[in-house]
This record gives C-alpha cells, sequence and structure tokens, in this order.
C-alpha cells in the first residue's frame, strides 16, 4: 500500500501546508530570515563593484559616490544591509562545523574547535579588508 | 540516470557564502558607514586606482563578485521555490536567478576589465 | 488532592466526520506523569475510540511520535511539567495522511528507509575462515550518532521541505544511508549514491535545521544531510574533471 499513489482515498485526512507556513513556527521564520540575507550578499557584492566602477572613472565620480553615501537614507539603508550581512556571516560560520567533519591524525576535531576556527578566520579576514582599505594609519 | 548538475550550483553557493561571510561584512562596514561616516579614513581614490591596476586585484575582486552573486542566485532560487511554492515555476525562477548572477558577473567582468 | 490537566487532542472519525475536530478532556494526572500517560487515562477510563500508536513507552521505539502543543514529540518521552501551564494539545504527527484519530500512516517514509539500502553490502564476502571484521572505536565513531536513529519519523514532521516536496527522500533515510555509508565494513556508498544524490536526494534540503532540533536521539540528520552535500560535490568534480579516474 503506497501513500503515494492513494492520493484520492477517501477517509485519509491530508494538512495542506499553507503558502506562508514559515510564518507558523518562530523557527521556520528565523530560517526564511537568513535565506533573505542572500540580498544583502548580492547587494553588497555589486556595491563594492560599484565603487571600483567610481574609482576608475576618477575623481569628480568618486566624491559624489561618497557625498551620496553620506546622506542619512542611505547609511540607515547600509546599516540595515550591514545587520543583514552580519546575520549571513554568524549563521553561515555557525551551521560551517556540521556540514565538515575534520579529521586530524586519525581524531574527529571537536566542533568547538572548527567553529573557533572560522570566526578566527573571519577576524583574519577582516583585518585584510581593513588593510587594503585603510593601509596602516598615518 | 542523468546525473544532476546540483552539485556545481551548490559549489559555487557555498564557496560565495563562505567568501561573502568572511569578507563583505568588513568591506561594507568600512565603505559604506565608518569612510562616509568619518570614524575611519579609508584611502584615496587615487590609491584605489593604483590598487585596481593589479591584474591580481581585480581577478580577486572578480571572484567575490561571481560567487556571491551565485550564492545569491541560489539561494533566492530555493527560497522562491519553496517559501512560496512556485514549484511549476521551476524552469522560470532557475533562468531568472541564475541568468541574472550570470549578466551581472558579465557585467563584472566587464568593469573589472576596463578598470586596468 | 489530585491535579488536573486539560487534555485537547484532535478527533478524526472518517466514517462520521469529513474534517478532524478538536476534543477536551480534564484529567487527573500525577506530577512524573508524560503526555502518553494522560492519552492512557483517557482511552482506559474515559474514551475507549481514542486511537494512537504507542509501544515501549521509553522513547526508544520510535512508535508515539505526535505533535504536542504544536512541535513533534514522542509522548513517552513528554513530561507534562515541562510543557507550559495550561491545556495540552495533541495532534496526529504532522505531514503525514491520517488514518484515524492520532494515527498516521507511514507508508511513504518506510519506502524511503527501505530504498537507501540501510543494511552493510559488500562486494565480497569475507570468508568464514578469516574471522569477523574489525572495526576499531575511532571508526565506529564515525557513523554512532548516525546509528541513533529510532525511525520515529520525527524529523519527516518538523521538515518544512518534506510537505512541500513530496518526493524528497528526507532526514532520517539519508542519515541512515550516512551511517552506513561512514561504517568501514561497508562497501555499498556507490549503490545509495543514486538516489541520495538525485534531485529528490540531499539537493532537495536547504538546512533548515529543524529536523536536528526535533530528534530524540541527537543524530543530527541535518549535519549529516550538509556533509553528504560536501561528499557528492567532490566526487561530482572528480568525476567532471578527471573522466577517466575509475571510481
Amino acid at each position: 500500500m503506497n501513500a503515494r499513489r492513494t492520493t484520492f482515498h477517501p477517509k485519509w485526512h491530508r494538512e495542506r501546508m499553507p503558502i506562508f507556513w514559515w510564518l507558523r513556527k518562530w523557527n521556520y521564520t528565523k530560517f526564511i530570515t537568513r535565506e533573505l540575507t542572500s540580498f544583502a550578499v548580492g547587494y553588497a557584492a555589486l556595491f563594492f563593484l560599484a565603487q571600483i566602477a567610481c574609482a576608475a572613472r576618477g575623481e569628480e565620480s568618486w566624491s559624489r559616490l561618497q557625498a551620496w553615501l553620506r546622506t542619512p537614507a542611505v547609511l540607515a539603508f547600509h546599516g540595515i544591509a550591514l545587520l543583514f550581512l552580519l546575520i549571513h556571516s554568524v549563521t553561515w560560520l555557525n551551521l560551517a562545523p556540521r556540514a565538515l567533519s575534520m579529521r586530524l591524525g586519525g581524531r574527529r576535531v571537536p566542533s568547538g574547535a572548527v567553529l573557533a576556527g572560522h570566526y578566527a578566520a573571519w577576524l583574519l579576514a577582516s583585518a585584510a579588508v581593513a588593510w587594503v582599505l585603510v593601509g596602516t594609519g598615518r | 540516470m542523468k546525473r544532476s548538475r546540483e552539485p556545481f550550483f551548490w559549489a559555487l553557493f557555498s564557496s560565495g557564502g563562505m567568501l561573502a561571510a568572511l569578507v563583505l561584512p568588513a568591506l561594507l562596514f568600512l565603505t559604506a558607514l565608518a569612510g562616509p561616516l568619518g570614524w575611519v579614513t579609508i584611502r584615496g581614490v587615487g590609491e584605489f586606482r593604483e590598487i585596481v591596476h593589479s591584474p591580481l586585484a581585480r581577478l580577486v575582486s572578480f571572484v567575490l563578485v561571481f560567487l556571491s552573486l551565485f550564492h545569491w542566485a541560489h539561494r533566492f532560487r530555493y527560497t522562491l521555490y519553496d517559501g512560496l511554492q512556485l514549484y511549476h515555476l521551476n524552469a522560470l525562477i532557475a533562468t531568472v536567478c541564475y541568468g541574472g548572477a550570470s549578466a551581472l558577473t558579465l557585467a563584472a567582468a566587464w568593469v573589472l576589465w576596463l578598470a586596468g | 488532592m489530585a491535579e488536573t490537566v486539560t487534555l485537547e487532542v484532535q478527533r478524526y472519525r472518517p466514517e462520521t466526520e469529513g474534517e478532524p475536530t478538536w476534543e477536551r478532556f480534564e484529567v487527573p494526572c500525577q506530577p512524573e506523569w508524560m503526555v502518553l500517560d494522560v492519552l492512557n487515562y483517557v482511552k482506559d477510563q474515559v474514551d475507549g475510540t481514542l486511537s494512537y500508536r504507542w509501544a515501549c513507552r521509553m522513547g526508544v521505539c520510535g512508535s508515539c511520535g505526535m505533535t504536542v502543543n504544536g512541535e513533534p514529540a514522542l509522548t513517552c518521552a513528554t513530561y507534562l511539567r515541562d510543557l507550559p501551564r495550561g491545556p495540552v494539545r495533541v495532534a496526529p504527527l504532522a505531514h503525514f495522511p491520517v488514518i484515524r484519530d492520532l494515527v498516521v500512516d507511514v507508508t511513504d517514509f518506510v519506502d524511503k528507509l527501505a530504498r537507501v539500502k540501510p543494511w552493510i553490502i559488500r562486494k565480497e564476502d569475507k570468508p568464514l575462515s578469516e574471522g569477523e571484521y574489525l572495526q576499531t572505536p575511532d571508526e565506529l565513531e564515525r557513523y554512532k550518532q548516525l546509528s541513533m536513529c529510532i525511525n520515529c519519523a520525527l524529523c519527516y514532521s518538523a521538515c518544512p521541505i518534506y510537505p512541500l516536496e513530496p518526493e524528497f527522500v528526507g532526514p532520517a533515510a539519508i542519515a541512515l544511508a550516512q551511517r552506513y555509508n561512514l561504517d568501514n565494513r561497508d562497501q555499498g556508498a556507490s549503490e545509495r549514491e543514486e538516489i541520495l544524490s538525485s534531485q529528490d536526494g540531499v539537493w532537495c534540503c536547504t538546512f533548515v535545521g529543524e529536523c536536528s532540533v526535533v530528534c530524540p536521539k541527537h543524530v543530527d540528520p541535518a549535519g549529516a544531510i550538509q556533509r553528504h552535500k560536501v561528499t557528492s560535490t567532490i566526487e561530482w568534480f572528480k568525476s567532471a574533471l578527471l573522466p577517466w579516474r575509475k571510481r
């Protein structure tokens, strides 16, 4: 007896999944929010590209960009974008150890160590980015 | 049985997600908030043009943009698919997401090529 | 002075009703009771027609999975004192067709378990004269967590993808396949690969992670699925870039 082939079985009751199933349970809502952080990732990448394009075009283009960035609405927007980007990073790094099963010298590396390694990498990468953007200070 | 093409897109999604998680927050924070608000002094445009001239810098930038875009594409595709139960539009959604990411990646390549 | 708990239970009597209904019972209870004890009281003393499954009453057989206060749970492992004050709502295990009251049809789940070939597969059996298959504690540790699955199907009930894509093989089946893939005595990974790497296999999963949250045995099927995605992807690239490689 195969449940799939009895789709129109008259007596079994089947609940339909509502369109907004992800609003029904807090964990599902958290999940969808986490997934929507992909927009922050896409935007941040394109914003980075736009900055390069402006820099390549010259001083004037760059100044206009900087002025636009200082407007309150844009600052607020980027604040929110950064928040979503941070949610992406934190949720991603927290989940990464579960997808990896690292073995070193025959023994499994504890997930706490893998997690710490990921956060250390985040710190290092951020420092590298800061060095590229800011230099070593004047 | 036809070999699923999913591993390819998943590889782009996961490497993009990791790279984005490590690099993008600092990048956005410094260039869109700390810099404009005057908390730090970002390098001047002249210095950036110098950096952008280097092929290595442009390659790294391209990889970052390419993987981030495909990370978005893969994730958004599944969010639409499951979040709004749009299975009947699977082909359309896949085309829009990966197609959009591909188009933007080409635009990125063009911008970065010209910046050299 | 006995305490009472209000049980709100979903009834479904297909011979008389087209839709499920809710029924309330006031049940005298003891402080150490489980939800199962409340159901048993109702069945024994109040309404013998209440239908539900249970067996071991100690959380090892996987029979008594139901939806308790909106979450998938084993009724024999859910203490009343761990639930918030107020009525205890018991409904059938979500995402499965309801046959009657709290009894669901799990044929789909059982079918999928069988499809992943959950047994040791050998290309060649060792002759008896060579003795047992040896396994060190480290080798056991690689898959032991996954072997704890009691086939209770709570993970299918927690997974939002399963009801949306009914062909999805599902968390327990994939975790079980991994249990054998990671067992050093098994040589059947390639036989399981077709179902695991198909569109209904690991690639349906978007790492919601609810399956691992509700698993009463802490199997972490979500982690097992992600790890298989990594394995599958590496294999895919190897066969794409090195097609002459012998599997």
